[in-house]
């Protein structure tokens, strides 16, 4: 049986994103927390299975087996449907991620496109989660959220409109296929193609980070002002469910950064292309999320703003003028 | 203007500082003891509960039942007895009770005690829900030890 062929493939491709994702939402809990432990001179967990890898089947028994409680007053159909909202687009856009050259589950055109798509979806699960609660708490970290990602997306937008300008698609497999050979065809290190390359990386991992609501820039959580924000009445597998469509869009996020700036599945050195090195960089991008989470406090809410406002949009633009005035002049010589 | 741009490149820079610290850290050794598993070596001059000392001659206790550290200790946890054997001249010890509950560790004993036949315990780890738990026989803990 070919498994490649509909609509085997399609079966396939659903079960094992859907695999991938909870799997990845598990492990990269474990890896937190030991990556926490670490940088804080600590063991982290260790207690559940060898170097404490059971912890994740741990702790997914608990969250399941703990109460769902819809508290008095809440919004029944919101408060419900906020943390699928969550999880169900960060799982959908696993579906045109290019694991390799063929490893993909839907090779479609617009799969950059449809990627943003879905991930404005999540920050709606988030607002009608906060909203849905009838907590102040929540409110407050819904509104913040929302506010958030308008801030952010508006960069990450330029960023990726400027690579699509250079690479003239927005099929995700052509983006990578353009980047083969050795590291230097990368985008991150293509200067030919714009100035501001390795600078409009940084600018797409600062924006992922605050597209994902990810430490320095988890407002939406913010533990220690707003309890847990949205999440504050959802127990159980509700609450389990926000914290794997939030580990789903880690990965997504740093899949895409990979994707358009670091070559995907391509080798650095141009030889044995595959999975393996997409995953590779994948995972020291994720890891590098993590890093990230635990050296810097969150900032406040003024600092994120600027920072977007006034550093990252103005980056962004001009690395859009850039790129576009060299292609033009590329066009003339 | 320019402050514009040397405030991004310090930012960066001092961003950049922050992860360097996280991630030597990240190399080092973890300093976390695990503590049922793994106790703390106690400093010499740690004060726990008071203990007999062995004479390392005549493998008993040196105390010579003078009685000085029960009259000292001003919270009156000290019951200490002894009787003469026939025929010796020193008198030897057959009780030495410490009723811990009233005990401040205020070391009066151990500093009124000429011939050095007590000291402090290096013993942290008490933990009991009953008061008599707190009452230390502490001849038989010397002869436990041995």
């Amino acid at each position: 049986m070919n498994l490649q062929s509909e609509p085997v493939w399609l079966l396939v491709s659903l079960v094992a994103v859907i695999a991938f994702a909870a799997l990845n939402a598990a492990y990269l809990v474990w890896v937190e927390r030991k990556g926490a432990g670490h940088i804080q001179r600590r063991i982290g967990p260790k207690e559940v299975g060898p170097f404490g890898l059971l912890q994740p089947l741990a702790d997914g028994a608990k969250l399941m087996s703990k109460q769902l409680l819809v508290p008095k007053g809440v919004d029944p159909v919101l408060f419900k449907v906020a943390p699928i909202l969550v999880l169900v687009p960060a799982i959908m856009s696993f579906v045109t991620i290019p694991f390799s050259e063929t490893l993909v589950g839907r090779d479609i055109n617009l799969g950059l496109l449809m990627i943003f798509a879905f991930a404005s979806v999540n920050v709606l699960g988030i607002l009608i989660g906060g909203w849905g609660s009838r907590n102040k708490y929540a409110v407050i970290s819904a509104v913040r959220a929302v506010s958030q990602n308008i801030a952010y997306e508006v960069p990450m937008l330029v960023i990726v409109l400027s690579i699509v300008m250079v690479s003239h698609t927005l099929n995700l497999n052509e983006i990578v296929r353009q980047q083969a050979g050795f590291f230097w065809h990368w985008n991150i290190f293509r200067l030919d193609l714009s100035l501001l390359m390795p600078v409009s990386f940084l600018v797409f991992f600062v924006c992922m980070l605050a597209e994902t609501n990810r430490a320095p820039f988890d407002m939406a959580e913010a533990e220690s002002e707003l309890i847990a924000g949205a999440f504050t009445e959802y127990s159980g597998m509700g609450f389990g469910v926000f914290f794997m469509g939030e580990y789903a869009n880690i990965v997504i996020g740093c899949a895409l950064a990979v994707i358009l700036f670091l070559g995907g599945w391509q080798c650095p050195f141009g030889v044995a292309s595959g999975w393996w090195w997409f995953l590779i960089k994948l995972y020291a991008l994720i890891w590098s999320v993590v890093w990230i989470r635990w050296t810097y406090p969150r900032t406040q809410f003024y600092g994120l703003l600027n920072l977007s406002w006034k550093i990252l949009i103005p980056i962004a633009f001009v690395n859009l003028i850039l790129t576009s005035a060299q292609m033009k002049l590329d066009n003339l010589f | 203007m320019s402050g514009y741009f040397k405030e991004l490149i310090s930012g960066t820079y001092s961003l950049a500082v922050g992860l360097g610290i996280t991630i030597k850290y990240f190399t080092q050794p973890v300093v976390t003891m695990q503590y049922p598993m793994e106790h703390v070596k106690m400093t010499p001059r740690y004060r726990g509960h008071i203990e007999l000392v062995r004479d390392e001659e005549t493998g008993a206790s040196k105390c010579i039942v003078c009685g000085m550290c029960q009259k000292s200790c001003p919270s009156g946890c000290i019951t200490v007895a002894g009787k003469k054997p026939e025929g010796s001249k020193k008198k030897v010890l057959t009780t030495y009770r410490l009723d811990f509950t009233k005990c401040s560790l205020c070391g009066l004993c151990v500093e009124s005690c000429k011939p050095g036949a007590l000291d402090f315990s290096k013993d942290y780890n008490l933990a009991s829900p009953r008061k008599e738990d707190y009452i230390f026989d502490l001849l038989k803990r010397l002869e436990e030890k041995s």
